[in-house]
């Protein structure tokens, strides 16, 4: 069969997460639309919205082992609608698809789960909280106390979370805006988590210690039409505070940013005010793609260099990207995770 | 002047419409015979290649219930929650088409649509109305659903896919899973199956290896008559070029002395025939096509018997396949013509242009050198040959010698007919046909090719219809087969056996590596049914007691080849355990080699290793009354019961089959064989006329030189037939002691069919009766003005 026409054909709605945005931005026909008067509703809101066409649930998490190693940890669960409906049995158009990966200073382990929902095999419900995919699961009493495991052909992972500060709305209430024209989407995080459990990894089981960091967002037509794909950066800086910001790649650059302070309170940064250029480039799968950043805002005085703690950190799935740990050093130090999506070979 | 030339080149054909009929029908005859079969081959193939793909079956293992019997989505469910990768799959029939649900988000890659076309989509499949992807001639058989059809080439014959949800739908099953195909990589810490669905077991890949092995060896028989069509095509084409040639010398002469540039006329002649090849050849792949949709339901039957799975009995249109037959064509006449236009370019402008048979002669000791040097280096490469490519140039170098060593030992034939000749007309026969000879020749080595084929490819069928029919009858002794689960419901097969006094004969196997090659070790129990049945290829006197003393094993042909053994080599079993070969078995269609312990020194040697699976000796009568027992009493699955006399029933008609086919294969080679003659002699009887002439003024009637006519062309059969019978078994022996011993490892013994080759010779004579026939007839009707014109007027 014709592999790649099928997986083009089947993850042309995930298309919209992470590569070749065109085509999408525009076509959302019969889905709700993020509105900046729709008021987030929990634990409601921490389940899924089927009548938006994408969403995710996306946790990243730094940690390290008894020997000071650090290591990365990602599990992410999308939502996928082809119609703006739900449904039970096969012939829902909810689609999920999970993607786990573990990344050492020397290796990125990661795969990849696929299901319909409708039939049980994956899904979200709000309270109790829980979000799986086969034997995925991110699930607990509620948002603040999780326990996240995840396996696949050379990793696994079983890991508990708790969360040490409030939930974070980005942009205005919880609408992030995405472009000059537009669009958006509901965002909010739960930045603060304190984690520890066991990587299993070809070499043995490995008790870890960290933070982690869940994004939750949904929307039906995330990007402009010329939007190609995006650089997201979550950093946790040594002195508490946190800052979440992205550059959305177009015929111009769209930028965004949430100031985290240790307490939780934020600052929604206005398109321009985050800065992130690239400082050098790595040949992975066959395309350039940049693991050294130099990010600054200004308005914070920060000023720092991102560097990925494994450039080779590629999600190589139904649509590939670029995600991994980075370490901060510059006017802040600390560490955080790296996105990049839309580097086409 | 280019417009001139070409109104002259083409007069010729105005003027000789049959030449031009018969040039194109030869051209398209050639490439109709290999279009034809080329076209069997890959549609066989594609469907093989689509079925593995559409259902998954011989790639991955699978998961079924362990009493046949549906298993539960929520089951489904349940397993993929516990990390299994699995993905489901519903079959059934709606109305005469196999239905076959799947799931396209955990399918493994490869399985499912072969290629959505028509714009189809995810969402389209999995949602809505749904989508039925299938060959057009499936969904012309389905009945009306509210579901959107799309025509699929690729998808197995008579097989719909559908999403899963739809199967449920239309088959009524809401909820049910008949199988769960096991993806390859599954994810580490993953529970057991039996702690989450205790009714399902895991079967691993079928093992099609043996299915597989024959299937290619009926296919390596295709491509083996492939391969003689095509020469035989290709000395047709060479045949029909050159006489094109022969008969227009005159006119290019005539030509060249008007002034015409030899460089032009030939790149002009050229092109004059490249169109013709084209042509020729657009018509023979239609020709092929239509061979290949006749003979294509039975290749189906046959393949259907042999794997098990449909091959379609509708042939697709290929553009490879149009490609190939087109570049056949034109490749042939490119072939055929430049030995044709090299011989024109140098044709001194004032020599004698008359297309004289006896000129052809020129060349015949060198072709005579060429026939020795290739004969000698096909039975260089019998001895010394090594692998496939040494088989297959052996072949081409076996016919082509043989055919060009026709000429000479015609004329030697012919020679010692007409020394031993009395009668002055009878002397005139001989020399008149040794003369002819060159002229028929090419005809006459289409003949040859085609008779040869014919003999060494029944030849090898047949044989290997025999061998095969005795080595099931040896292997399948047993009269039922059963796999049991695990060892538990092994003993429980043992006690029903033993309560209803059957003999239980358990296999032991383990794999292993012995002499360096993967093989398999079994372990037997000392038993008649071995000893009265099996036939061993070489072995020491006795070697049963000697096996069953644990004293020695047996090796199977496979093992006894690759690994170079010998009948007393000892082999290393395992540590500590070396026996010495004391027999060697033939194991047709078995990939790997295999070693035959006693049951006895396989348990001491191999004690972790239960028997799993039984042949059981009992009446046939008490089959059906046994399976029940075993049913009902041990719990075995029909699936898991497998019963000897219903294996050889279908291996029998299996053959049937090939024997259609082969038969109609023959049949029409030996027709273009006997076409290329009509046309020869059709040729010959213009240029012979100089010839016929005076021996007709001489006195001898008209209805006279045709009878002669007629009986010479039966005579050039006969000589030629008689040459093709030994060529035609060494062809057979080269296929089957060669090519197969390359391409699988086993050598098929070869069986002589003399009934067969009688009836194929009276098939040869019948086709060059009925090639002289017309020609004959022509000259018992020629007006006496004709025959006096030849002393009236040399043209």
């Amino acid at each position: 069969m014709n592999v790649k026409l099928i997986a083009i054909l089947l993850w042309l709605p995930f298309q919209a997460m992470a590569q070749g945005f065109a085509g999408l931005g525009t076509d959302a026909e019969g889905f709700a639309q993020p509105r900046p008067d729709t008021r987030l509703q929990f634990p409601a809101d921490h389940g899924p919205h089927p009548d938006y066409r994408i969403e995710w649930w996306y946790l990243t998490a730094n940690l390290t082992g008894p020997d000071g190693t650090p290591y990365g940890l990602q599990w992410t669960l999308f939502r996928s609608a082809l119609a703006p409906r739900d449904g039970q049995g096969w012939d829902t158009p909810q689609l999920w698809m999970g993607h786990a990966a573990v990344t050492t200073p020397d290796a990125h382990y990661v795969t990849e789960r696929l299901a319909r929902g409708g039939i049980g095999q994956a899904g979200v419900t709000a309270a109790p909280f829980a979000a799986w995919i086969d034997d995925w699961r991110m699930e607990g009493p509620d948002l603040d106390t999780l326990r996240l495991t995840a396996s696949g052909p050379d990793f696994a992972y079983d890991v508990g979370l708790t969360a040490m500060g409030p939930l974070v709305l980005h942009g205005q209430n919880g609408y992030s805006v995405k472009s000059s024209a537009g669009q958006a989407s509901h965002y909010y995080s739960q930045p603060f988590y304190q984690l520890s459990g066991t990587l299993t990894l070809p070499e043995g089981d490995i008790a870890v210690t960290g933070t982690a960091w869940l994004d939750r967002e949904w929307s039906s037509q995330p990007l402009a039409q010329d939007q190609t794909g995006w650089d997201w950066f979550s950093l946790s800086f040594n002195s508490g505070d946190k800052l979440m910001g992205f550059v959305l790649r177009g015929s111009s650059d769209y930028t965004s940013a949430t100031w985290i302070t240790a307490e939780g309170t934020t600052t929604a940064l206005p398109d321009g005010a985050f800065t992130a250029k690239p400082l050098s480039h790595h040949s992975v799968a066959g395309r350039m793609v940049p693991v050294e950043w130099r990010v600054r805002l200004p308005e914070k005085d920060v000023d720092v260099e991102i560097k990925a703690l494994n450039p080779d950190a590629w999600m190589a799935t139904s649509v590939p990207y670029w995600e991994g740990p980075v370490t901060i050093s510059g006017s802040h130090d600390g560490v955080g995770y790296l996105e990049m999506t839309g580097y086409d070979d | 002047m280019t417009r001139t030339i070409f109104s002259a080149l083409f007069s010729h054909w105005r003027r000789n419409p049959l030449h031009l009929i018969t040039l194109l029908a030869g051209l398209a005859l050639g490439t109709a015979l290999w279009s034809g079969v080329q076209a069997i081959n890959a549609e066989a193939r594609a469907s093989y290649d689509a079925a593995a793909a559409t259902l998954g079956e011989g790639t991955y293992a699978q998961i079924v219930a362990q009493d046949g019997a549906a298993i539960p989505q929520q089951t489904y469910v349940g397993l993929r929650r516990a990390g299994w990768l699995v993905s489901p799959v519903v079959e059934g029939d709606l109305g005469r088409v196999r239905i076959v649900g799947i799931d396209p988000l955990t399918a493994p890659r490869g399985i499912g649509p072969v290629s959505v076309g028509g714009g189809a989509d995810l969402g389209a499949f999995v949602t809505g109305t749904g989508q039925i992807l299938a060959r057009a001639d499936t969904l012309a058989a389905l009945p009306e659903t509210d579901a959107t059809v799309i025509i699929t080439p690729d998808v197995a014959p008579n097989t719909a896919i559908v999403d899963i949800g739809l199967a449920q739908r239309l088959l009524g099953r809401a909820g049910q899973i008949d199988r769960l195909i096991v993806l390859p990589e599954q994810p580490i810490k993953r529970r057991p199956l039996d702690t989450i669905a205790p009714g399902l077991i895991e079967t691993a890949p079928p093992d099609s290896s043996e299915v597989a092995r024959l299937t290619d060896s009926f296919h390596l028989n295709l491509t083996a008559f492939g391969l003689l069509s095509f020469v035989v095509g290709l000395f047709i084409v060479h045949g029909a070029i050159g006489l094109a040639f022969e008969q227009r010398r005159p006119m290019v002469r005539t030509l060249r002395a008007l002034g015409v540039p030899l460089r032009r006329l030939i790149w002009l002649m050229a092109v004059e025939l490249a169109t013709l090849g084209l042509i020729a050849g657009l018509v023979g792949v239609a020709l092929g096509y239509v061979v290949a949709a006749a003979l294509l339901p039975d290749v189906a039957a046959t393949l259907r018997g042999l794997y098990g799975a449909d091959v379609s009995g509708q042939l697709t249109l290929r553009p490879a396949w149009w490609i190939s037959g087109l570049a056949i064509a034109v490749g042939g006449t490119a072939v055929a013509s430049a030995g044709a236009l090299w011989s024109l370019a140098r044709m001194p402008l004032l020599a004698s242009a008359q297309p004289r048979a006896w000129v052809m002669a020129r060349q015949g000791v060198a072709l005579s050198m060429l026939s020795l040097t290739l004969l000698m280096l096909a039975g260089g490469l019998a001895i010394w040959g090594q692998g496939l490519s040494a088989g297959f140039i052996m072949l081409g170098a076996l016919l082509v010698g043989g055919a060009l060593a026709l000429p000479p030992l015609l004329t030697l034939a012919l020679r010692f007919g007409q020394a031993r000749a009395r009668s002055p007309v009878a002397q005139w026969f001989w020399a008149d046909t040794r003369q002819q000879v060159p002229g028929l020749s090419l005809a006459l080595m289409a003949l040859l090719l085609a008779m040869t084929a014919n003999v060494g490819v029944s030849t090898m069928v047949s044989s290997f219809r025999l061998t095969f029919v005795g080595f099931l009858d040896q292997r399948l002794a047993s009269e039922l087969y059963v796999s049991a689960t695990d060892a538990a419901q092994a003993e429980r097969i043992a006690a029903v056996a033993m309560a209803q006094g059957v003999v239980v004969l358990p296999i032991l196997a383990v794999d292993a590596k012995v002499a360096g090659q993967p093989a398999e070790i079994y372990g037997a129990r000392d038993h008649a049914t071995y000893r009265d049945n099996w036939q061993l290829l070489r072995a020491v006197p006795d070697a049963w007691s000697v096996l069953a003393r644990g004293e020695g094993v047996l090796v199977n042909e496979q093992l006894y080849r690759r690994a170079d053994l010998d009948l007393g080599t000892m082999v290393p079993i395992a540590p500590g355990l070396e026996l010495p070969i004391v027999g060697i078995y033939g194991d047709y269609g078995n990939p790997v080699g295999q070693v035959i312990l006693n049951d006895a020194v396989f348990t001491r040697q191999f004690p972790d290793v239960t028997a799993l699976r039984f042949g059981l000796r009992l009446d046939p009568s008490k089959v059906d009354a046994f399976r029940a027992a075993l049913r009902d009493q041990a719990g075995v699955a029909d699936s898991a019961m497998v019963d000897q006399a219903v294996i050889k029933a279908m291996s029998l008609s299996v053959f049937e089959r090939t024997f259609t086919v082969t038969t109609a294969l023959n049949i029409l080679t030996l027709a273009v064989a006997g076409f290329a003659m009509l046309m020869s002699l059709l040729t010959l009887a213009v240029m012979r006329l100089p010839q016929l002439a005076p021996v007709w003024a001489l006195g001898l009637p008209r209805r006279r030189l045709a009878a002669l006519d007629l009986l010479r062309a039966v005579v050039l059969a006969a000589l030629t037939g008689a040459l093709a019978l030994p060529l035609g078994l060494a062809l057979a022996w080269a296929l089957l002691a060669v090519v197969n011993v390359e391409a699988f490892g086993w050598r098929l013994p070869m069986y002589l069919f003399p009934m067969d080759y009688l009836r194929l010779g009276a098939l040869a004579l019948l086709a060059a009766t009925l090639a002289a026939l017309w020609p004959a007839w022509r000259l018992s009707r020629m007006p006496p003005t004709q025959l006096l014109g030849v002393f009236r007027n040399e043209r």
